[in-house]
């Protein structure tokens, strides 16, 4: 399928969920209230005419200075049929969160917990949201941008490991 | 003949196969021909370091070409690329299990400084975590610039007394 014959399918099975769409440089994004991700998600995968069964990234962006939303971002690619497509959800920046998509991609596990990490992005029915890249005893979520780009904790490695050394 | 070793006084009695030498300089000449250093490959620098080893570049003509991949066997560690607050840790656990005497090599512009990477997650220097010998400029340095930091190190060495 082409992406025009993608974003009418699948806004004729949920004209209500779907709150835009666009195609840019031949690929298509559709954006999605963030209660029906997971249902949405679901149809992406299991619909025999879409099949799309790889979840090839899934991140967030902060775009709080801009729009006051954090935005969620997933990259679905159909191995079976070769065709892809975008999708987004907006999350406010207040305690942001959005349903998980693990039980749909299992691959989904890691990418939240990354975005979790990166963001405070909670995914909620997410089976084990831990931090995953930063050190265990880090505070924050580094790709905020009101985080500091050298807001490195603790600032000074060498009062923990060269203590008393000359 | 290696400096040190002088052939006059008593060796003029004993004959052509016999040499007189302080104990200090044998000692030195033995831990700075046979180096062994400790891998601590990170980044890209990683690479120009197993380059050093292989054929080309051959490291065994300095007497360091046998990497350990165990701490407790080696004498040299050589950090090789961005080291991340998250590894600053191991990276000090393994040279504290590494045995006396010691000395490390910081390679690279990363390992120097943090190189371009002024950011939350990188450390800023080797030498915030671990007293660093010789500093290898470069990114990533050229494996002749290894070979010159590691000659640095055993001229250090001929230096240290016992």
């Amino acid at each position: 399928m082409d992406n025009e014959a993608i974003a009418t399918f699948i806004k004729t099975r949920f004209p209500e969920e779907i709150v835009a769409s666009h195609i840019l440089r031949n690929e298509l994004t559709l954006i999605v209230k963030k209660e029906h991700i997971a249902d949405v998600a679901r149809f992406l995968k299991e619909n025999k005419e879409l099949e799309f069964n790889f979840l090839s990234d899934l991140c967030g962006v902060d775009r709080i200075a801009t729009d006051g939303v954090f935005e969620v971002v997933y990259h679905l690619y159909s191995i079976h049929k070769n065709h892809r497509v975008r999708i987004k959800a907006l999350v406010p920046s207040e305690e942001p969160s959005i349903p998980t998509v693990t039980d749909v991609w299992k691959t989904a596990n890691w990418h939240e917990r990354e975005t979790y990490d990166m963001f405070g992005i909670t995914f909620d029915g997410h089976p084990d949201l831990r931090k995953i890249l930063t050190p265990d005893d880090f505070e924050g979520h580094p790709l905020r941008k009101d985080y500091p780009l050298d807001g490195r904790q603790p600032a000074k490695l060498r009062d923990i490991y060269r203590k008393g050394e000359a | 003949m290696e400096k040190g070793w002088v052939g006059m006084g008593l060796e003029s009695h004993l004959g052509d196969n016999i040499l007189t030498t302080t104990l200090s300089t044998m000692v030195n000449w033995a831990r700075k021909s046979s180096l062994w250093p400790m891998p601590f490959g990170l980044a890209c620098c990683a690479i120009e370091m197993m380059a050093v080893v292989a054929p080309r570049y051959d490291l065994a003509r300095f007497g360091a070409e046998v990497f350990r991949f165990s701490p407790r066997q080696s004498d040299l560690m050589i950090v090789a690329g961005t080291l991340t607050y998250k590894m600053a840790s191991v990276a000090r656990k393994i040279y504290d299990q590494m045995p006396e005497p010691k000395w490390v090599i910081a390679m690279g512009a990363c390992a120097i400084s943090g190189g371009v990477y002024n950011t939350y997650s990188v450390v800023q220097g080797l030498d915030e975590v671990m007293p660093v010998d010789v500093y290898v400029p470069g990114c990533p340095p050229r494996p002749e610039a290894l070979i010159h930091a590691i000659m640095e190190i055993q001229k250090k060495i001929e230096k240290e007394s016992l």
